[in-house]
């Protein structure tokens, strides 16, 4: 049952094989038996669990109507806020929180009666690239246990490679969903910005952060995405446009197709296994009949610098609320009240989350935030035109997800530069503001996942989903499972 | 352009942060670092180019202004690390 996709698990409830508690069971019996060495999961409340399952089944006996995720563990990154549930974001400085209400993505899931299995370890505040940042525990990718399961959202991603969880739940502000996605051999995708709501995603980088899937196949992230993604009043930047049945016209290629190919996602530090493997990839569209196109996103180089301007100027703002006076950890000795902030701070945050803070404080200062802060915003706008021409010429834009297969642990834990660089292909994405998904493309000879990053315009998650089922259909990548 | 370790005390400061001694010099070798790199977008050109500060065009979004519930107070104060009765309780704001 470890191997079925979601969708397999539906028909199986429905055909009346299985029932959500022996599916719930299942996956919890995964953990058990696993976590202890992967360190996925943050909070697992395995009696909670089954109740969900025992009340889906119930509903089911007595004939209502089920959602359409009903009887599905998903795993949820520990970033998005479960009302009476612990939610730490990997953090000293929320070891205690239990938000009031639930993210709206998780009403969502409780909506489509999918059972919450459990909160997935990720770096602080999302802030990292291999889930090394955590406070908690180091993440293991179940595909060689000396190495990272990427990050930020780590934990989720290793979740489903290791069969913890058919489904997860991961955030993506440079790269958090599809790099890890990536390094885990599964499929990730982060929607365009607006599509899916941030209530309740507590923020890193307002402008950036988005919600989306992990899953073992293409159709089970659209499956995902379409319980997720929609209007929500309480997000003044999630549009009301209606959500596109993603699932529907899967199957259906888009033709003709189009595939961009920019150097600019082929250069210097790009391993040549990962390079090998994206340009088979390439090749198996164009047995398809896709064209493939040289295209040119010459600002993309600047990505990297871009991001930790804005993101850092956001993140600066957006960890201000964490005073020691409304939520979070509190010193206990100070003198007056802002020693009292200064010293809560300095306890419950995390190295890379005082950088960032310091970072972002430094670029939006009196002095400097026009040679950093604006700066990095007008060459925000010269990333997203050159995606705005690429897409005037081509259906999506192909490439590696990321510059090499999984590193090792504590490989780059000192030397920020070199983990930041990590999430390069991905990061100018989040400045767009356009949807993207990784999924698996080959493996190098030492056993390594490696992903195909497919970028699509705003608000084009349908086609995107599509062009990348088409390559799923053709091979068989992601059915290969770890050994654990 | 280069941080020193009295800058960074003072970014600290501003950013409400504590660090120790033993942590400045650290924190000032990789903000270098990250800085130098961050220094590259001065080679591009962005004469004439407006600001993206984010990448939807959506600008004062309104709703209807309806009541709805909201917490109540204690669920508000639930994770106030400390509260007198129904305030958040923080030590004098005047005085030292």
């Amino acid at each position: 049952m470890l191997d079925l996709t979601a969708t397999e698990l539906l028909q199986r409830q429905a055909n009346g094989d299985s029932s959500a508690e022996s599916i719930t069971q299942t996956f919890l019996a995964q953990f058990r038996q696993h976590d202890s060495r992967i360190r996925a999961f943050l909070h697992v409340d395995e009696a909670d669990a089954i109740e969900q399952a025992k009340a889906i089944d119930a509903k089911r006996k007595g004939g209502e109507s089920l959602g359409k995720l009903a009887g599905i563990p998903v795993a949820v990154k520990d970033v998005l806020c479960t009302k009476g549930r612990r939610t730490t974001c990997g953090s000293k400085i929320l070891q205690n929180f239990v938000p009031p209400y639930d993210a709206h993505v998780i009403t969502k899931l409780k909506e489509a009666d999918a059972i919450l299995i459990g909160k997935t370890n990720c770096d602080e505040f999302a802030m990292g690239s291999s889930t090394e940042n955590s406070a908690y525990q180091t993440t293991r990718n179940p595909w060689d246990l000396e190495r990272t399961p990427g990050g930020s959202s780590g934990g989720s991603a290793a979740s489903v490679a290791a069969s913890q969880a058919p489904l997860a739940l991961g955030t993506d502000t440079g790269g958090s969903i599809r790099q890890p996605a990536s390094l885990c051999g599964i499929v990730g995708m982060k929607p365009s910005y607006g599509r899916v709501s941030r209530f309740g995603l507590i923020a890193y980088g307002s402008s950036l952060d988005q919600v989306g899937p992990f899953a073992q196949d293409v159709r089970d992230a659209a499956l995902l995405l379409e319980v997720i993604a929609g209007h929500d009043p309480r997000d003044s930047t999630c549009v009301n446009t209606p959500v596109p049945p993603y699932t529907a016209m899967l199957d259906e290629p888009i033709k003709p197709l189009t595939i961009g190919v920019a150097k600019q996602f082929f250069g210097k530090g790009l391993d040549s296994e990962v390079e090998q493997a994206v340009r088979s990839a390439l090749k198996v569209y164009e047995g398809q009949g896709a064209k493939i196109k040289d295209i040119s996103l010459p600002h993309s180089p600047y990505a990297v610098a871009v991001y930790y301007l804005v993101a850092t100027a956001e993140a600066s703002s957006n960890l201000a609320r964490y005073d020691g006076v409304h939520f979070g950890h509190r010193t206990e000795k100070f003198a007056g009240l802002i020693d009292m902030v200064k010293k809560s701070r300095g306890e419950g945050f995390g190295a890379e989350v005082k950088r960032r803070i310091m970072l972002g404080t430094y670029a939006l200062s009196s002095g400097y935030i026009d040679a950093y802060y604006l700066k990095a915003l007008k060459v925000r706008r010269l990333i997203r035109q050159d995606f705005d021409q690429a897409f005037a010429q081509c259906d999506v834009v192909m490439g590696p997800t990321s510059p090499t297969a999984a590193f090792k642990i504590g490989e780059k834990a000192d030397d920020p530069l070199a983990m930041y660089l990590s999430d390069i292909y991905t990061i100018s994405a989040n400045l767009a503001g356009i949807c993207g998904i990784s999924i698996p493309c080959g493996f190098t000879k030492s056993g390594l996942p490696i992903g195909l990053q497919i970028l699509g315009g705003p608000f084009a998650e349908e086609k995107l989903l599509r062009v990348a089922r088409l390559h799923e259909r053709e091979t068989d990548w992601h059915k290969r499972r770890p050994a654990l | 352009m280069s941080l020193s370790p009295d800058e960074v005390r003072k970014v600290a400061e501003l950013a409400r942060l504590e660090i120790s001694d033993a942590e400045v010099d650290t924190i000032a070798r990789q903000l270098n670092a990250i800085v130098d790199y961050i220094n590259q977008l001065q080679q591009v050109s962005t004469d004439g180019v407006e600001p993206l500060a984010h990448a939807l065009d959506l600008h004062d979004v309104f709703r209807e202004d309806l009541p709805g519930e909201s917490l109540t107070e204690d669920e508000a104060l639930a994770n106030a690390p400390a509260r007198k009765g129904n305030f958040y309780s923080v030590p004098a704001v005047f005085g030292d």
